[in-house]
């Protein structure tokens, strides 16, 4: 088996060393804020990165070539001016409002995200957040998001951000059933709750083929719902521009309207990395049983190059799915979850329950 | 029953037609990019239509010579009085009695470009083509006239 990648060893090595020359509480601190450094950083390179996808993916659906002045060519440059010049702005604190909630908010939503964020597994070796229930506190960290957004759409004191809000938390905790029984049928099928332990029971396969047709249904009921929980178009009716001059956050300014922005942006590619670690094997290779030579060509790619590789193709589906569908109304939102997507979940789980006690999986 | 077959049928139609919405987008994200990049391509790969109106010419042929009969039928036709046509008349050789055209104004600043004149025109002697670079800075700039000689 491949073990080239492996991350554990040497971050093993780093504390062994770290806390030979200091305490160990001292090194556990400078470690903890290497960390969280570290993260913060991914997380801002990361929201870049896809902010500038979204917007060339974006044009090339419209037959447009999108940014393309700012730094060369490509408009490389054209996200970290915006992120410079959203640095630069004022934080407006509005009359008659509450101001502790008000600034609250963007932090819950941000937090929830990074949260999220530092679960996903890397490579191997490489999870920042290793717990045995993992995938369940992907589930629970996730949800303290929509308490930013109620929270932010309530403190803003206006009708745009309430209305926005209450239909994000209406919308977000129907789809979090979804989204719950879909994870919980790739529960059933690897029986692991822990993220590496799911991932690295796919070596002989990823999810999605192991469990052929329930995995596939969970696959799309994830996709959909994950797509609500991010709440990006057809389901992005909390910030509906054309109705809510831009919902929930439509009072915000500044860096307080940055975390949204990054938030939302990252919790697309959250919501992707999730689906990659459950469906598509996390940071595992393609595998193709009987091709050998194939197989050990593959194992040299590192697995952090496959995971981001497989998270952007998701992404890259979503994206798809936002600029191709118009905006659904509320009522239709919830229609789609309570009356087809939550029997069809639950019907999958069954299926697959079925599957997996007959031992008709892979 | 019947409810139960209106809702699987729901849930085909629906994803029938998701499935082509995704087709047909995906489609266009393999189509060309329409945009004209325009103060860098102006010279290289700048299309504008044939048809586009933006400025009314007057051909002349090799000697100079226009196809002009000065009938006044555009000036009178036009809904802005864009055109201003200056006509004397002549003897010809024949001894008869013509008019002659000696100035034909074109206001580019009043015109809306509808080809009300040029569809009037008996002789085809004006016709519009897509230079559309005409910006100037002063108004009398815009009044041209359209003959090279009378």
């Amino acid at each position: 088996m491949f073990d080239y990648y492996n991350l554990t060893p040497l971050l093993r090595s780093i504390h062994a060393f770290m806390c030979g020359i200091m305490p160990e509480w001292l090194a556990m601190t400078i470690e903890g804020i290497a960390v969280g450094l570290f993260i913060m950083i991914m997380y801002a390179i990361l929201a870049i990165i896809l902010i500038y996808m979204e917007r060339k993916v974006c044009a090339t659906f419209q037959c447009r070539i999108g940014p393309n002045r700012v730094g060369g060519k490509g408009g490389l440059l054209q996200v970290p001016a915006d992120v410079i010049k959203i640095l630069t702005k004022e934080i407006i604190y509005l009359k008659d409002n509450d101001k502790f909630l008000y600034g609250l908010a963007p932090f819950l939503v941000i937090t929830a995200s990074i949260l999220t964020f530092s679960c996903l597994p890397w490579n191997k070796g490489g999870e920042i957040l290793h717990m045995d229930i993992g995938i369940f506190f992907v589930l629970a960290a996730s949800s303290i998001g929509v308490l930013g957004i109620l929270l932010a759409g309530w403190s803003s004191n206006s009708k745009y951000t309430l209305i926005g809000a209450v239909r994000s938390g209406a919308m977000i905790i129907s789809y979090e059933l979804s989204i719950g029984i879909s994870v919980l049928t790739m529960v059933i099928l690897s029986g692991a709750m822990d993220i590496q332990a799911i991932v690295s029971n796919q070596s002989d396969g990823w999810n999605i083929f192991k469990g052929h047709i329930p995995a596939l249904m969970a696959f799309i009921i994830y996709l959909i719902a994950g797509n609500a929980e991010a709440n990006r178009a057809p389901f992005d009716l909390a910030e509906a521009e054309q109705e809510l001059t831009a919902g929930y956050h439509t009072e915000y300014s500044g860096m307080h309207f940055g975390f949204f922005y990054l938030a939302e942006y990252l919790n697309l590619f959250i919501t992707a990395g999730i689906a990659v670690t459950l469906f598509l094997g996390g940071w595992m290779p393609l595998h193709i049983s009987g091709l050998d030579a194939f197989n050990a060509i593959m194992d040299y790619i590192p697995g952090v190059i496959w995971f981001v590789g497989k998270t952007f193709f998701i992404v890259f589906i979503l994206m798809w799915i936002r600029w191709t569908f118009p905006r659904l109304r509320i009522d239709q939102v919830l229609i789609l979850e309570w009356k087809y997507l939550m029997p069809l979940s639950l019907f999958v789980l069954l299926l697959m329950t079925v599957c997996k006690v007959f031992g008709w999986v892979f | 029953m019947g409810n139960f077959k209106d809702y699987i049928n729901g849930y085909t139609f629906g994803i029938k037609s998701l499935i082509v919405g995704l087709r047909t987008s995906m489609k266009v994200f393999r189509e060309k990019n329409i945009t004209e990049q325009y103060p860098e391509n102006r010279h290289t790969t700048l299309y504008i239509p044939e048809r586009h109106r933006a400025m009314l010419t007057m051909p002349h042929d090799e000697n100079g010579n226009n196809k002009c009969v000065a009938c006044g039928l555009c000036q009178m036709e036009c809904p802005n009085g864009t055109i201003r046509i200056t006509t004397e008349t002549r003897e010809t050789e024949e001894g008869k009695k013509k008019k002659f055209l000696v100035k034909y104004e074109y206001n580019l600043g009043s015109c809306m470009f509808c080809q009300l004149c040029v569809n009037i025109c008996p002789h085809d002697a004006i016709k519009f083509t897509n230079d559309f670079e005409n910006a100037v800075f002063e108004k009398e700039k815009l009044v041209l006239t359209l003959n090279k000689k009378n």
